[in-house]
């Protein structure tokens, strides 16, 4: 898979605190990377930096390429959401006119608040604003800096659906988030940083580890701690040799809070 | 460069800035008026032609140079208001992190802003005091020597203005750099008016205090070099009386003043986008 994003042995310092410390990583074509990390572990620092926020600059040409939602913005109240986009539209050199913006409003569920002025929006739908002014121009790569924080639950399921949508249609995302649901769900890839490193990284299901079998008998539901895939067949025959019906077998895992608070504790 | 300052001026215009401006500056122009009239009324008497005092020059020069300390003051609050936050302030409210993060270099954004920061204290300026020169031709049929020459003066000061409010914003709070900026803005009037005493007694050591000053806060020079252009063609009794009060126009600052003025908006940006370079947001 090719790269949209590589980034090598990246340090920040501010003073004498490390922000980040040599963290490597890379996003690939129409891969979802969420991003997790405890609040100060270098993760906003990290897309920022990326995203030029940090100095220095970037070149024009990676800069229309990238998509960004810082996770603190706002737009100015007086514009309408249709000036918005069409500001950035002209920032980004994006040709795609009154089209691109329908579509993207439709896309965050802003169609009909084209005219809208941005002052009288929730914070909830600025941050669709927000997310529809990162797509403008048809980046390779989006970089959402906790993107569903201000969302109620249906917002946040929007988002995800988005983000499933931008990933069949090829666009990278590196997504920050604290919600550890939300990475589970739609991501490919996970990174936790802590502290300014990358600490564990992975695909959720490799994050998460075996923690046993839970099978369902007519006697009741029996757990083999510590037992794993491999396992199933022999403990299903010793059961069935000791006369017991079994019903059903569920193979049990950590789950990725778990796994979560035990990289960064 | 140019999208940063037409959104920066829609933002005036959707904000009503210039709706308050122009009903405050009407209200103003009246002020002036009434004032205006008045003063020429009184002065209408106060010599006879052996006395060599034109009142109508004194009481025009005296008053159009009032009116050009009010718009100046005028321009740069309007100044500071739209740049004061350009960075720094942006950059803690959320505005600034989606503009920079597109093909704009933060040269270009700072120049933009202050492109218009200057096109609307510039032209604000330029406005009142057009207004002003109007008002007092109109109605004591007096007119300043050079319009002209005390106009780009005039409007050049706030744009010096606007470029330090600009560089400010790299570094401070919008408050913080707002009252920054008013205070230079304070000092440098108050080394004019030492200038004036200075040339006035004469004190050689308040003329250099006044001569640095101004120099290093080039709006003040092109300030005071404003009243020279308003008030060079009075002379005898009329002229020395005129040159010697506070709105008097007795300094030169001579052919570098301009030169020097561009030369530091342009180093004043220059500086700013360096530091901004070297600024996270």
């Amino acid at each position: 898979m090719a790269a949209v994003l590589s980034v090598s042995s990246l340090h920040k310092r501010y003073g004498a605190t490390a922000a980040l410390s040599g963290v490597t990583l890379e996003v690939g074509e129409a891969e979802l990377v969420g991003l997790l990390g405890p609040n100060g572990a270098g993760k906003s620092t990290l897309t920022g930096t990326v995203t030029v926020c940090g100095a220095p600059a970037g070149s024009d040409t990676a800069r229309r390429s990238i998509g960004y939602l810082a996770e603190l913005f706002r737009f100015p109240g007086w514009c309408t959401a249709d000036e918005v986009l069409v500001l950035h539209q002209r920032l980004a050199g994006s040709s795609g006119g009154d089209a691109e913006r329908r579509e993207l409003l439709e896309l965050v569920g802003l169609g009909r608040e084209a005219r809208r002025r941005v002052d009288t929006m929730s914070k909830g739908m600025q941050q669709r604003l927000g997310i529809a002014q990162a797509l403008i121009g048809s980046p390779k790569l989006l970089l959402l800096d906790e993107p569903t924080s201000a969302l109620d639950p249906a917002g946040r399921r929007t988002v995800r659906e988005l983000l499933e949508e931008l990933r069949r249609r090829g666009t990278s995302v590196l997504l920050n988030t604290h919600l550890l649901s939300e990475v589970e769900h739609v991501c490919d890839r996970v990174l936790i940083l802590d502290r300014g490193a990358i600490v564990a990284a992975g695909a959720p299901a490799e994050l998460t580890r075996a923690r046993g079998v839970q099978v369902e008998l007519a006697s009741g539901t029996r757990v083999f701690d510590g037992a794993a895939r491999e396992d199933v067949p022999r403990i299903v025959s010793d059961l069935v040799a000791a006369g017991e019906q079994v019903y059903s077998v569920q193979l049990l895992r950590s789950t990725l809070e778990e796994r979560y608070l035990e990289v960064v504790a | 460069m140019i999208l940063v300052a037409r959104h920066a001026l829609r933002e005036s215009l959707r904000r009503r800035i210039f709706a308050v401006v122009i009903a405050l500056s009407i209200a103003f122009g009246a002020l002036y008026a009434f004032g205006a009239h008045e003063l020429f009324k009184d002065v209408s008497g106060f010599s006879d032609d052996s006395s060599g005092l034109d009142p109508k020059t004194l009481a025009g020069a005296t008053i159009l140079g009032l009116a050009m300390f009010g718009s100046l003051f005028l321009g740069a609050v309007l100044a500071v208001f739209l740049t004061a936050g350009a960075v720094r302030g942006d950059a803690e409210s959320g505005t600034l992190q989606p503009l920079i993060v597109r093909p704009l270099s933060r040269r270009r954004y700072l120049a933009g802003r202050l492109l218009a920061a200057s096109l609307v204290s510039a032209g604000y300026v330029a406005f009142a005091y057009l207004g002003a020169v109007l008002i007092t031709g109109l109605i004591g049929d007096w007119w300043p020597s050079n319009v002209l020459g005390s106009l780009i003066r005039l409007s050049g000061a706030a744009v010096v203005i606007s470029a330090l409010a600009l560089l400010g914003s790299v570094f401070l709070t919008a408050t913080a750099n707002g009252i920054a900026v008013l205070m230079v803005y304070g000092a440098g009037l108050l080394a004019g008016l030492l200038g004036e005493i200075g040339d006035a007694i004469p004190s050689h050591s308040l003329q250099r205090i006044a001569d640095v000053a101004s120099w290093t806060l080039p709006f003040e020079e092109l300030y005071r070099d404003a009243l020279r252009e308003l008030v060079g063609s009075a002379h005898g009794v009329t002229g020395a009386i005129i040159k010697l009060g506070p709105l008097g126009g007795s300094h030169d600052a001579g052919p570098l003043l301009l030169p020097w003025a561009i030369a530091y908006v342009v180093l004043a940006v220059l500086l700013a986008g360096w530091a901004f370079m070297r600024r996270d947001v």
